[in-house]
């Protein structure tokens, strides 16, 4: 009897590892391994030719040169101030798709949020350098109607890098919200008109708290995209971009220092670890609620 | 507090009237029950009393003002919310200072206020407690205690008692009944449990399809239904109905007969119209007793018996097809397939017209009547 019961339990266990198996070999060999192996590069120093060191001359760089830590604090800062436009716009957004409208309209307004995403980033990023660019639709139509008398260039600037990083993010934080908000009870924002709330209080004290994890995954997600991001600020933004995945790139690809690289890569992922886990304090959320 | 008055009142949704302009009067610290079938717009009317839902037509006054375009925060009203509307991130003494938070009021009146509250309700112990800590029976006083503590001049209750287990719901209207007394406040409360309407209310307002059927004190409903849906709804279990043929007509008495038994004289205003017409014989199952000593007497094969103990119901068949509920007295020991014969004294009986209108009874005995 009680063989056959341990047998029993021996079989689940291994039908959840085996379940379990790919997720396990996604994480460790693409995630784990190739951090392990960027921590280690980023720790060496190349002698010469096939011949390392151990060697944290690569942060000393990093801190060393301005150029790579203003673009780090630069891109931290952009990243922040994308995340909460994107938070802005997308609150009213979602409030509207979950609590105001109704039946078919719904489903409508939320496939509109999803469409733009059915082709990719980088055609969604032409479409605004067609717009924004100096002999784009906008610039045309502001010399049609007389309000400028030459063309307007709206690109390679950092409004413009915004713009693109916002609408490319405002899905993941649109999904999070409308999800959070559909599971508020109506009869909870009712009752704090009963109670004699206005749209502001009721917004301020029921709502928001109520939203608050799908806020904070949104968020993660957004800052963590925008972060990381790559095309759009390269595209919009040009030369005076400054976003330092292309530092990153530049180091790898350009220059041919892994070493650097990694190091910036590393720096990376610290800078958004720190950012998320502030976040997080100070929203009094953690992040096993803003994921379950 | 204060009074209640409807006026006309009309709700219309695109095209579909909900409302269809309903007149009601509720008196000071009047305990108010609306009742009715789910969809008979019972909640929509307690919405528009509250402020959540806007008003068609017709006039709202709270008090003797017009308060149709008011918001629910100028109303002075307080709802108690079906599913009783608790923010969980906040403690049960935050959930009921909230209200009175944003009143601006200051922070010693509050306190004053909700330890208060909390104490009529028992509640002294939880007030760190969040609402997921409580039980179905605590969240609901909690949810009374956030309308008690503003002081409204009504209160409103969304079928506050629906979420909870039949052994709760008892206690729990007890309690509701007694804060009545205690507050004496005006309430306005609604229902499908038409046990909670005949306990609780100092009047019931029986609603369907968006009109009011009647408005009267349980015992007028009871005993006086003016329409047969009123007869049917009210009472448990429910009234009998069965057709009977007018045969005569006198002033105060009207003689009726259907194949199969019945033949009687009933105390009933009918007027000469009306003979040779179908009309509908109500009586309720517990007016009814096995035996014929009574004039009004039906007779049938017995098809179910349940047994309650302190009665016993027994569903008679009649000749015409139609099922008759009676309720005996004690452990009956009537069995399946018995032919029984119940009569009920004249003045039991109901009548209502074609139209489900009821006929004006007269010369019927107290023990038939709602007056105390």
């Amino acid at each position: 009897m009680s063989n056959s019961a341990a047998v029993k339990s021996g079989g689940f266990r291994l039908g959840l590892l085996l379940l379990a198996l790919p997720l396990l070999l996604w994480l460790f060999l693409l995630v784990i391994l190739p951090h392990i192996d960027l921590l280690l590069v980023s720790l060496r120093e190349r002698i010469s030719y096939g011949k390392y060191e151990f060697s944290l001359i690569n942060y000393v760089e990093f801190f060393t040169e301005p150029l790579y830590w203003n673009t780090y604090v630069r891109t931290a800062v952009m990243s922040i101030f994308a995340t909460v436009l994107t938070l802005i716009i997308g609150f009213p957004v979602s409030y509207y798709i979950a609590k105001v409208i109704r039946g078919k309209g719904k489903n409508a307004l939320f496939l509109m949020c999803l469409i733009p995403f059915w082709v990719s980033e980088l055609v969604r990023t032409f479409g605004w350098m067609i717009l924004l660019r100096e002999s784009g639709v906008i610039s045309n139509l502001l010399q049609w109607i007389g309000v400028a008398d030459g063309p307007v260039e709206m690109l390679y600037n950092d409004a413009a890098i915004m713009v693109g990083l916002v609408y490319t993010s405002m899905l993941f934080m649109v999904v999070p919200l409308v999800s959070v908000l559909d599971s508020l009870d109506d009869s909870l924002i009712e009752a704090g008109y009963d109670l004699g709330g206005n749209a502001f209080t009721i917004t301020r004290d029921i709502v928001v708290p109520h939203a608050m994890p799908g806020i904070a995954s949104g968020c993660i997600v957004v800052f963590m995209l925008t972060l990381g991001n790559y095309l759009t600020p390269n595209l919009l933004g040009g030369k005076d971009s400054l976003w330092f995945t292309e530092q990153i790139y530049t180091q790898f690809i350009t220059r041919f220092n892994w070493e650097s690289g990694s190091a910036f890569g590393f720096l990376l992922l610290v800078l958004s670890s720190v950012i998320v886990w502030v976040g997080l304090k100070l929203s009094k959320q953690t992040l096993s609620q803003t994921v379950g | 507090m204060a009074d209640l008055k409807l006026d006309q009142i009309r709700k219309r949704y695109g095209a579909v009237d909900v409302l269809h302009g309903i007149d009601l009067d509720v008196k000071d610290g009047e305990f108010v029950v609306f009742v009715g079938p789910s969809g008979c717009g019972k909640s929509t009317l307690l919405r528009i009393i509250a402020g959540l839902e806007e008003i068609t037509g017709g006039e709202l006054m709270i008090d003797g003002d017009v308060v149709n375009t008011k918001s629910p925060r100028d109303r002075g009203i307080a709802m108690v919310f079906q599913s009783y509307a608790l923010y969980p991130h906040m403690t049960v003494y935050k959930n009921m200072a909230f209200g009175l938070k944003l009143d601006k009021q200051d922070k010693s009146a509050i306190d004053a206020r909700v330890r208060e509250a909390a104490r009529i309700l028992q509640l002294d112990q939880l007030l760190d407690r969040r609402p997921s800590e409580l039980s179905g029976g605590q969240r609901q006083r909690v949810a009374i205690g956030r309308a008690i503590v503003r002081q409204p001049k009504v209160f409103l209750f969304d079928e506050p008692l629906s979420n909870l287990d039949a052994a709760l719901r008892v206690q729990t209207r007890l309690e509701i009944a007694k804060l009545h007394q205690d507050l004496k406040s005006t309430i306005v409360y609604v229902t499908h449990d038409q046990v909670e309407a005949m306990t609780l209310a100092d009047k019931i307002v029986v609603m369907n399809g968006g009109n009011v059927e009647q408005v009267g004190s349980p015992m007028q409903l009871y005993h006086h239904p003016e329409t047969r849906f009123v007869a049917g709804f009210i009472g448990s279990p429910a009234m009998n109905f069965t057709n009977v043929r007018i045969d005569a007509v006198a002033p105060g008495k009207v003689t009726v007969s259907a194949p199969g038994g019945i033949k009687s004289v009933l105390p009933f205003e009918v007027p000469q119209s009306e003979v040779g017409k179908i009309v509908e014989l109500g009586i309720r199952p517990e007016h009814l007793a096995p035996g014929d000593e009574e004039t009004l007497s039906v007779n049938g094969e017995v098809d179910v018996v349940e047994k309650l103990g302190d009665s016993t119901y027994l569903y008679i068949k009649l000749a015409n097809g139609d099922r008759v509920t009676v309720r005996a007295p004690g452990h009956s020991r009537i069995k399946i397939g018995d032919m029984v014969t119940a009569s009920a004294p004249a003045g039991a009986a109901h009548l209502f017209d074609g139209d489900g209108k009821a006929f004006v009874k007269v010369d019927y005995p107290a023990e038939f009547s709602a007056e105390e």
